[in-house]
């Protein structure tokens, strides 16, 4: 059930993305194709779930003075290590990419889990709440992206998916795309709550006259 | 020789520039873009950092390095190197200027996690530049950082004060903002 919990938090309640707005370089530069969205999302969570991991077994015995270095240390180690594969298996992949994901490094997510999460959690519950992040945050760029790449290519992962006549926006796929699209979507999802946060809010104060009524006949 | 260090720069702080069309360093560019005089302060931080950042690197990568076939550790060697030099140069201003420490104080620590600065590295890394090239490079992209922000924190203080809808208060409206910023620096896209 508590596992159940961390993995959740991370896909929306707390998305990383859309909710915490952290970690953005990534998500706005990479994010004008499906493909690389997707790509650099689970290089992300590989990186988030080897390193919260290691840093929540040595827990105890981190000194509190020097855990940044070791967290920097080890958040490193696992960079250096989905660079070598992706150079060694997906190599068109890694090309377009190669920067971003040497930057993983420096991904506030990482940091902001590591620190928040991991330094004070056992190991079950950081991997899970680490897997949670990280596929909450390969969402966000995946919704992000098909929304860049049909718009302004008229492709969904290369697939033509809009008809002929449709004229593509490029501006989509050019960096500016890419703030307004993060900033429409954040303000959309942003709607969204506060109306079924004000749909809840209607139930409780019609549970609460129903209460009400009752004691009265009471 | 000069024409091409001059490229180097025009290019770096317009056409590529780090903010608005490389997208690095976009935490501080949302974090402290909301007054113009902090976003000044992390400028000059930010320039200075960067700039000794390009040089500082490129010897280490091409001295030590590279002569010892090391070049899978750049990340965790640069990384390492841009760390302790924030505390250096933070004790070095502290020592030297206490003024100046009073003004960057706060934003030298940020820097250390400013994706800008190791991308700087990674990128003189990439390039075939030599010595003088890196440090011109890390100078202008800090320049083309350091304008996007000013010119962005005065977009920010003027949208504080306009009606905006309710679901777009905050990051969004941010987000749309620098979206149109972004839009005006495409312009430059013919220039080299």
């Amino acid at each position: 059930m508590g596992y159940l919990v961390d993995l959740t938090r991370g896909l929306w309640r707390e998305n990383p993305t859309f909710r915490m707005v952290v970690g953005l370089c990534p998500t706005l530069a990479v994010t004008n194709a499906v493909a690389n969205g997707i790509a650099m999302g689970l290089a992300t969570t590989f990186v988030l779930i080897g390193s919260t991991v290691i840093i929540s077994a040595l827990r105890k015995i981190t000194p509190e003075k020097i855990r940044m270095p070791i967290f920097v240390i080890s958040i490193a180690t696992f960079t250096t290590i989905i660079a070598m594969l992706m150079n060694a298996y997906f190599l068109s992949l890694y090309n377009v990419l190669k920067l971003y994901i040497s930057l993983i490094v420096v991904n506030c997510i990482i940091m902001a889990r590591a620190e928040g999460f991991a330094s004070k959690n056992p190991v079950i519950n950081t991997f899970f709440d680490s897997l949670g992040m990280g596929l909450g945050f390969t969402l966000a760029l995946v919704i992000i992206s098909t929304v860049r790449e049909i718009l302004g290519n008229g492709t969904f992962l290369g697939i033509q998916v809009m008809p002929d006549s449709f004229q593509p926006v490029l501006l989509m796929v050019l960096p500016p795309g890419a703030f307004l699209t993060l900033g429409l979507l954040i303000g959309f999802f942003n709607m969204m709550t506060a109306l079924s946060a004000k749909r809840k809010g209607a139930q409780k104060r019609r549970a609460v006259n129903v209460d009400e009524s009752a004691v009265n006949i009471g | 020789m000069l024409t091409n260090l001059l490229l180097i720069l025009v290019s770096s702080i317009f056409v590529n520039n780090f903010l608005l069309s490389r997208f690095l360093g976009e935490c501080p560019f949302l974090g402290v873009s909301k007054q113009v005089e902090t976003a000044t302060g992390m400028s000059i931080a930010v320039i200075f950092v960067m700039t000794m950042t390009a040089a500082i690197t490129y010897l280490i990568n091409n001295y030590i390095l590279v002569p010892f076939g090391l070049e899978y550790l750049q990340i965790i060697a640069f990384i390492v190197v841009i760390a302790s030099l924030v505390q250096f140069v933070e004790m070095v201003i502290k020592k030297t200027s206490p003024t100046l420490y009073q003004a960057l104080g706060i934003y030298l620590p940020l820097i250390t996690t400013n994706c800008a600065v190791l991308g700087v590295a990674l990128l003189n890394v990439q390039n075939p530049y030599n010595f003088i090239e890196a440090v011109v490079n890390g100078f202008g992209s800090s320049v083309g950082f350091a304008f996007a922000l000013i010119s962005y924190a005065g977009i920010r203080e003027r949208l504080a004060l306009a009606p905006i809808p309710k679901a777009l208060e905050g990051f969004p409206s941010a987000l749309i903002g620098a979206g149109l910023l972004s839009l005006a620096f495409l312009g430059f896209r013919g220039l080299v």
